[in-house]
């Protein structure tokens, strides 16, 4: 039997496969390289930047919780400049594209941050962040009121011809309201989903564990989340969907495939074991193969209702 | 830096409470440096997600082996390894202990597993000087006729005063040092927080080197989560460190504690 196609498209952007990395669990490639062969990726996705250098949060910034993690990192980051000029010519040597996940502390930033990186033939694709949990300023402030939310995609669509994909936040009363405002607005894709708003307290000091003391919950415990949020989203757009939330066995990324994503990131199950993205784009294939499958794009969206 | 899945070839007591895992591992055995450790997933934690970093205590060709204290769900959860299990581990990681400077005379300060943390750093430093190690009892300090082996003057301090001089490392050290000819001391430091700082401290107040291993909760280890940084001073401020990529092992005057 013939190999099945695993070639899917956001926008203009051709992935080689279905799978990504989850921004800020891969960080700006380099990190995992000796480990994972950058070239096998559908796209990479590196950590969130916005225009200027960001600290981020104070520690402890992570928690480890029953099947999962919290975290707080608030997006510390070089910068546009700091990432053209440290993480742009390594990812240049490599045949994969490079998705940049975007963020704001105010609207205009949106609009700065790709005008400083659009001229960059490695970046081939901007996630907008409206989602983040975990700062004060920007991030979900923008994703929870679909009129902001349409300003920042219409914002970053003036900018640029490359694809866009906003990321959607999951604590939201109806997802396919933002999915069609994301696709009205210009959108080319959307990402769900961000981590969720979480918490988690030590009984004994009466203080959160994070010093941020709240952060975003991530991992196995968000899949069956994930799953409804792209099922709901699937029936409200046309739009390409990117998967994630818990992904850590091809299984868990047939299944959003299946739900109706076209492509699905892999996220904090680098951290449990950066062979995990491996697996997934040879479990994917398998699949397809076991099912019959001339390609990927076959079985998106296939669930029966 | 690799991933491989090691094998167990021994696991029992060590000391006290610690206890000793062997791993046969050749792709990152014979890669070791002195200072590095590996990131461990633990095959029976079940629920939990996260790896565990553990300082590599000694490494050859064939494999690595680490001594670690059964403190929580992690490392409580290693106790039912048996010989023959896999062990998915990472490594090496971290930057590891610097070259001895040139006409430096090598001191150990040491706590818990620091003491094996620095196992390989002493054997490795060209002249063996004085090791300061320090304990809650006797039970907890490793390795001391293994130092003295290998040429170390070893000196135990233990809370209970069951082995060596009652009180912390410094009721050895400060005395020690006001004997020696400060500035051409070099630290090499691996153990609790309080330990670092207080060795850091002197080193800045006495004008020598001292080597820093940080304890910072881990997530990734590769560098690319951002959980485990320390503040590191700049010319201007300070910025954030990662101990795992751009540690552990900092020199004292590099790091800002936090009040
Ligand atoms: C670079 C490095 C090297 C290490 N080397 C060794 C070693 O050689 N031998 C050894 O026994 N242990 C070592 N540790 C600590 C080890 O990795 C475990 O994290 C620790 O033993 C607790 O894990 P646990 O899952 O058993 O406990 P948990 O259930 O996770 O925690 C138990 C308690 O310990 C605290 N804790 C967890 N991890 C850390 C940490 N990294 N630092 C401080 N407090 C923590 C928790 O907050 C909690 O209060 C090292 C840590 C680092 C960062
Ligand atoms: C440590 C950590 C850092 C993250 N940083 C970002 C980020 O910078 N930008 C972003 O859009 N999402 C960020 N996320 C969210 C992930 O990209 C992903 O949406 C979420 O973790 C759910 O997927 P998972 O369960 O597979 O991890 C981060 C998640 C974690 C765990
Ligand atoms: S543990 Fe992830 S950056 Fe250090």
């Amino acid at each position: 039997m013939n190999k099945p196609n695993l070639e899917i498209k956001i926008g203009s952007m051709v992935m080689k496969n279905p799978v990504t990395v989850a921004s800020g669990t891969f960080g700006y490639g380099p990190e995992y390289a000796d480990l994972v062969d950058l070239n096998r990726l559908g796209a990479i996705t590196v950590k969130g930047i916005c225009p200027e250098e960001n600290l981020g949060n104070s520690t402890p910034r992570t928690f480890e919780t029953r099947g999962g993690m919290l975290n707080a990192i608030g997006l510390p980051g070089p910068g546009a400049q700091g990432f053209i000029d440290t993480y742009v010519p390594f990812l240049s040597h490599y045949d994969v594209p490079v998705i940049v996940n975007i963020w704001g502390k105010k609207m205009e930033d949106y609009g700065t941050v790709v005008e400083m990186l659009d001229a960059e033939d490695t970046v081939s694709a901007y996630e907008i962040n409206l989602s983040c949990p975990n700062v004060k300023e920007g991030g979900s402030a923008f994703g929870t009121d679909t009129d902001s939310f349409s300003r920042v995609i219409e914002l970053v669509r003036g900018k640029t011809q490359k694809p866009i994909i906003p990321k959607l936040a999951p604590n939201v009363s109806d997802i396919g309201a933002f999915a069609k405002a994301a696709e009205e607005a210009g959108a080319d894709a959307i990402s769900i989903m961000n981590s969720y708003p979480a918490m988690a307290i030590n009984i004994d000091t009466l203080r959160p564990e994070l010093a941020n003391r709240t952060g975003g919950l991530s991992g196995p415990p968000i899949k069956p989340i994930a799953i409804k949020l792209v099922w709901d989203a699937a029936q409200a757009t046309s739009l390409p969907i990117i998967g994630m939330g818990g992904i850590y066995e091809p299984a868990d990324a047939i299944e959003f495939m299946i739900a109706g994503a076209t492509s699905v990131a892999v996220g904090t199950a680098n951290f449990t074991d950066p062979t995990t993205i491996n697996r997934v784009i040879d479990g994917i294939e398998s699949y397809l193969i076991e099912k019959g499958h001339s390609s990927a794009a076959d079985i998106v969206g296939t669930v029966k209702t | 830096m690799k991933q491989e899945k090691s094998i167990v070839v021994e696991h029992h007591n060590f000391q006290g409470e610690y206890r000793i895992l062997r791993l046969a591992a050749a792709s990152i055995g014979p890669r070791v440096k002195p200072g590095q450790f590996l990131h461990l997933l633990i095959p029976q934690l079940g629920e939990r997600i996260l790896r565990r970093p553990f300082s590599i205590y000694k490494a050859d060709a064939e494999g690595v082996s680490i001594l670690y204290k059964p403190v929580g769900r992690g490392t409580d959860s290693m106790k039912p390894l048996h010989v023959g299990d896999t062990v998915d581990i990472i490594g090496p990681l971290g930057n590891g202990y610097p070259e001895l400077g040139k006409d430096k005379f090598p001191v150990l300060v040491a706590g818990g597993y620091g003491n094996a943390a620095l196992y390989l750093k002493a054997k490795e430093l060209p002249v063996k000087g004085v090791a300061f190690f320090g304990g809650r009892t006797a039970e907890d300090i490793l390795c001391v006729e293994e130092f003295k082996a290998l040429g170390w003057d070893v000196r135990p301090t233990t809370n209970d005063g069951s082995l060596g001089t009652q009180g912390l490392v410094t009721a050895d050290f400060d005395p020690w040092m006001a004997e020696q000819e400060v500035q051409s001391l070099e630290l090499f430091v691996c153990g609790p927080a309080p330990m670092l700082k207080a060795m850091g401290d002197r080193a800045i107040e006495h004008d020598f080197t001292a080597w820093l291993s940080m304890d910072e909760n881990m997530v990734c280890g590769v560098g690319a989560c951002l959980t485990c940084v320390i503040k590191r001073k700049t010319a201007t401020g300070w910025e954030w460190a990662r101990c795992c990529k751009d540690g552990p092992v900092f020199e004292s005057r590099e790091i800002m504690w936090n009040e």
